[in-house]
């Protein structure tokens, strides 16, 4: 199983649903965010483009945040997803400084918090995570990549897509169609 | 103009708008990390090699140091992490992949290797110096009979605490500045010649101190030549790499990095060092205090400008 992502560029309005629907679902600390809206607009006046991709930790499959841990805390779950064992976190920051999306953040409790893909408190219950839900746009796709009639793996066959930053050779596994 | 313009909605603290995880905790952990590294290295060398007692600085009271700048360096750790009283899963796994990891068991054995050297020279300082308890006097025995065992453990150990300090920053790739295995062999150096410097400092031996200085010279020299290599290495390199570079070649981290470090840090002292090897009088302290000065300085801003590079995307 390897559960994923895409969020299509084309269809995405910015309107931050995702992040107010996963802060509500996930009891997010205030001021902070585990998904994030990131506009940018490319291009030379008055030729610009935009693109609006809905961001949250890539679940790499290759994470940096895991190999460096030094207690074990952050660890590949069910489908490949990225989690952190709140009891076994440290808060050394390591995690922190070694993701090239700065998708992680120090919880105010101590522990540093992220994306769980909603795995344990949705996913599992066979429910989407909070912001493909949420969104009104419906411009989010989550499943397994290994079941080829998942929304996401469909969805992946159908559209042109990108990866962010896949140069870092983390093998992100939250697509962005284009 | 083709212009980019990104726009991000996330402000989460200590992350944005520059991430700012790390502060002066770790760089000056860093530093006395490298500096005790430097130190127990040179004693457990002179000790291998016979000549304690031709190098009584670097042997014996150097190292009543260590115990002291490592004891600062893991409080520093320790105020560093977000959630302390989880510190002990340190030390309920081993995870081979992680620095960190790394770090954390190195300096279980190093640390009380520190303790074991002062225990076994302490009647240098106290000369009067009695035990008192029977296992405590068989104890110092058994490690007085194990001494060369112990010099080269802590020959081993103490170059790995060396070099991990900068192995610690290396592994990360989303930082471009810290991602190049140069670190780890500069970091070292640097360690090595801070230690050194310190010996220097301490030494009341004109033989001892012309000895160490002429050490710290050679390392400074490679140091010089790491750090050279490093930023042509950067901009050799990809984009991120070059930024990275640029943060010190023109960018914020410019007059810092080449006035405080560069120039005070490591070509200061070299040219004092050669004219006191040269015979000139001068004061002897100067040279390695600019030393261990630009070692701190070398962490500190290793450890911010590290923050600052990052990958646009």
């Amino acid at each position: 199983m390897r559960y994923a992502m895409a969020v299509d560029t084309k269809k995405c309005v910015g309107c931050s649903d995702c992040v107010v629907g996963c802060q509500t679902e996930n009891n997010v600390p205030i001021g902070y965010c585990r998904d994030w809206i990131v506009e940018v607009t490319d291009g030379t006046y008055p030729q610009l483009e935009i693109e609006i991709r809905s961001e949250r930790c890539n679940h790499c499959e290759n994470s940096p945040c895991v190999r460096c841990c030094p207690t074990g805390a952050s660890h590949y779950a069910e489908g490949g997803v990225v989690l952190v064992t709140p009891d076994e976190c440290i808060g050394c920051g390591a995690c922190i400084a070694s993701c090239p999306y700065d998708a992680r953040y120090p919880h105010p409790e101590g522990y540093v918090d992220k994306c769980t893909f909603c795995l344990d408190n949705r996913v599992k219950k066979g429910l989407d995570p909070a912001c493909v839900s949420v969104c009104p746009t419906k411009c989010m796709y989550f499943g397994d990549l290994d079941d080829p009639n998942s929304p996401v793996s469909r969805v992946l066959k159908k559209r042109k897509w990108k990866t962010l930053i896949p140069e870092a050779g983390t093998n992100p596994q939250l697509y962005f169609l284009i | 103009m083709r212009e980019e313009l990104i726009v991000s909605g996330r402000m989460n603290r200590l992350i944005d708008p520059g991430l700012h995880i790390w502060h002066w905790h770790i760089p000056l952990y860093l530093f006395l990390g490298g500096l005790a590294a430097g130190i127990l290295f040179f004693a457990a060398l002179v000790t291998i090699q016979g000549k304690a007692d031709k190098y009584p600085a670097a042997a014996r009271l150097a190292p009543f140091a260590t115990p002291i700048l490592l004891s600062i360096g893991l409080l520093a750790l320790l105020l560093d992490l977000n959630h302390k009283l989880y510190f002990w899963r340190l030390y309920t796994t081993i995870r081979l992949e992680s620095p960190m990891s790394w770090g954390a068991w190195t300096l279980m054995v190093v640390t009380p290797l520190s303790i074991v050297w002062c225990a076994l020279n302490i009647r240098d300082i106290f000369p009067g110096w009695d035990w008192k308890y029977p296992v405590l006097i068989r104890l110092e025995k058994f490690f007085k009979q194990n001494l060369l065992t112990i010099s080269w453990i802590l020959l081993v150990s103490s170059l790995i605490l060396g070099v991990y300090t900068g192995i610690l920053f290396s592994a990360f790739n989303a930082r471009p500045l810290w991602n190049t295995s140069i670190l780890g062999p500069l970091f070292l150096t640097s360690g090595l010649s801070t230690g050194a410097a310190a010996i220097v400092l301490l030494s009341r031996n004109t033989a001892e101190r012309h000895y160490f200085t002429r050490i710290d010279l050679m390392l400074i020299g490679i140091e010089i030549f790491l750090i050279i290599h490093m930023f042509m290495g950067f901009l050799a390199s990809t984009q991120v790499h070059i930024e990275a570079a640029q943060l010190f070649l023109g960018g914020p981290y410019t007059t810092v990095f080449w006035l405080f470090v560069f120039s005070l840090g490591l070509l200061l002292p070299a040219i004092l060092e050669i004219l006191e090897l040269r015979g000139f009088s001068m004061p002897h302290w100067l040279a390695p205090v600019l030393v261990l000065f630009g070692g701190l300085m070398f962490r500190f801003i290793m450890a911010y400008a590290g923050q600052a590079s990052r990958w646009l995307y």
